[in-house]
């Protein structure tokens, strides 16, 4: 379990975040979904510990991650696995070198050991044979799937997904998330998403956040947020006039 | 302005004090550190070779142009061309050109990896990346600058060698008497502690440079030639400094 407490953040005067507070539950798919410029990136980034907030706390299970020391750090990160926005794959790096790369850092696993996790890895994201491409060689959903794979290869108790579905084609970006999904329940891992992508939101979404100008501003499932009356959430996920009409239609027949 | 400054000088400092600790993984950095050196060296041959040897042709031809018509023996352009290029041009002059190669290069390839998220990725994963993406860059260097130096000043004798010799303007008995003359063993030592003290300059200031880059593009260009500009005016700065304390 993640859990962020009050969470403010902010850049000289400007207050990205208002006091945030969550609770991301393990086994499930916790979404935060927002507006561009609504602190999603900034406050994913803060539940890694790639920022620090200006006030608040993160807590993974009942450790306060920035009160650890550097090397508690290192410890927590190892039970942690990102898919970065852009992928964040090393260009000079084979696919099956880059899923390999925390093995090579941290384990004290034989080459075949780790070969035979990298195959597996591989294997769970549907990339069996793809071992010895380099990235630049790889659709976009084939580095998302690398991406994952690599998150994967260490195990982790925490899974983070930073847009993961940006720049994809409607159905591949379908295929992303149900992995995801598949892979989050498989291992009970506690996963966080951010994302803007509606088909997520309506697929995926087992816990969803909603931030509106640095503030939560609404939390519920996916099967709540078609009925939600909260009016900023409907305004962000009917944005279109068509949309709305789409919504009004189906409320009214009930 | 100043208050900037140290601002930078103290992160600076920091970042060096993170690379220089303990790694993770010993096999890992020394895989890296051979990569490095692979890239530094080996990749730095040629244009310093080619470099050298018009350096230490043209001081040839100059010095003998100098030289002729005057009571100063012939045999001095050997001597000449020895001193200048173990005392300044092989170490200097190959530095400054390496800055522009290595030090753009660096402050590209980890600024590009800043941009990528590629340093966040490996933060993620829990690795040092202080260390494992700056240390063994400037172990590399370290190492296999001073023999690049090495190298420029033999191909800087050869090269004054060819433009005097086969063109008549010297013997070559006289030549080689001229590189037998007046040889101080410590301008050798000279030659060793500029390229040491040049080669961390020209990797740990792009490497600073190309870490902290923030923005996109234009700013990772920018970085680039900062990393270029300042790596050259520390090394003529610490040029100086190095020639008052050495032969004072």
């Amino acid at each position: 379990m993640i859990r962020a407490e009050n969470i403010i953040k902010r850049f000289g005067e400007q207050e990205v975040l208002k006091g945030v507070s969550m609770e991301f539950l393990p086994g499930k798919t916790n979404l935060i979904i927002g507006r561009s410029g609504a602190g999603k990136t900034v406050f994913l980034k803060i539940l890694v510990g790639l920022m620090e907030p200006t006030d608040g706390k993160v807590w993974y299970d009942s450790v306060d991650f920035f009160s650890l020391n550097k090397k508690q750090v290192r410890e927590i990160r190892l039970k942690v696995g990102m898919l970065f926005q852009g992928s964040a794959l090393f260009d000079s790096m084979k696919v099956a070198e880059n899923v390999r790369f925390p093995l090579d850092m941290f384990s004290n696993l034989t080459l075949a050991e780790k070969n035979q996790r990298v195959d597996w890895c591989l294997e769970r994201v549907g990339l069996t044979g793809a071992h010895d491409q380099y990235p630049s060689e790889s659709s976009g959903g084939m580095q998302k799937r690398v991406g994952i794979a690599r998150a994967i290869v260490m195990e982790p108790k925490y899974l983070f997904c930073d847009e993961p579905n940006s720049g994809l084609d409607p159905r591949t970006a379908l295929l992303i998330d149900e992995l995801i999904q598949d892979i989050t329940y498989d291992y009970k891992m506690t996963t966080i998403i951010n994302t803007h992508d509606m088909n997520s939101v309506m697929e995926i979404g087992d816990n969803i956040a909603y931030l509106h100008e640095g503030r939560l501003a609404w939390e519920g499932s996916k099967d709540e947020v078609l009925t939600s009356e909260n009016e900023l959430l409907q305004g962000f996920i009917f944005a279109s006039p068509f949309l709305q009409r789409l919504r009004a239609a189906a409320l009214k027949n009930g | 302005m100043n208050f900037n400054l140290f601002y930078h000088i103290g992160r600076y400092i920091l970042l060096l004090r993170q690379a220089f600790a303990k790694p993770e993984n010993w096999s890992m950095y020394w895989k890296e550190t051979m990569r490095q050196m692979e890239d530094i060296g080996i990749g730095s041959l040629v244009i310093v070779a080619l470099i050298s040897i018009f350096m230490g042709a043209v001081a040839a031809v100059q010095f003998s142009y100098q030289l002729d018509g005057t009571l100063v023996p012939q045999y001095y352009i050997g001597y000449i061309v020895r001193d200048l290029a173990i005392i300044e041009s092989a170490p200097t002059i190959t530095c400054l050109v390496l800055a522009g190669k290595v030090g753009s290069n660096l402050a590209a390839e980890l600024g590009t990896m800043r941009q990528k998220e590629h340093i966040d990725a490996m933060e993620l994963m829990g690795v040092n990346t202080a260390a494992y993406l700056i240390l063994p860059k400037i172990i590399a260097a370290v190492v296999m600058i001073p023999l690049l130096v090495t190298l420029s000043a033999y191909v800087a004798i050869i090269g004054g060698y060819l433009a005097t010799v086969p063109t008549g303007a010297l013997s070559s008995d006289d030549y080689e008497r001229g590189l037998r003359a007046f040889f101080q063993p410590r301008n050798v030592t000279m030659m060793y502690v500029k390229a040491v003290v040049f080669s961390f300059i020209l990797t740990t200031g792009p490497i600073f440079q190309g870490y902290y880059v923030r923005g996109g593009n234009i700013e990772l260009g920018k970085a680039s030639t900062n990393a270029v500009v300042f790596s050259n005016i520390l090394i003529l700065l610490s040029d100086y400094l190095i020639a008052v304390l050495l032969t004072g």
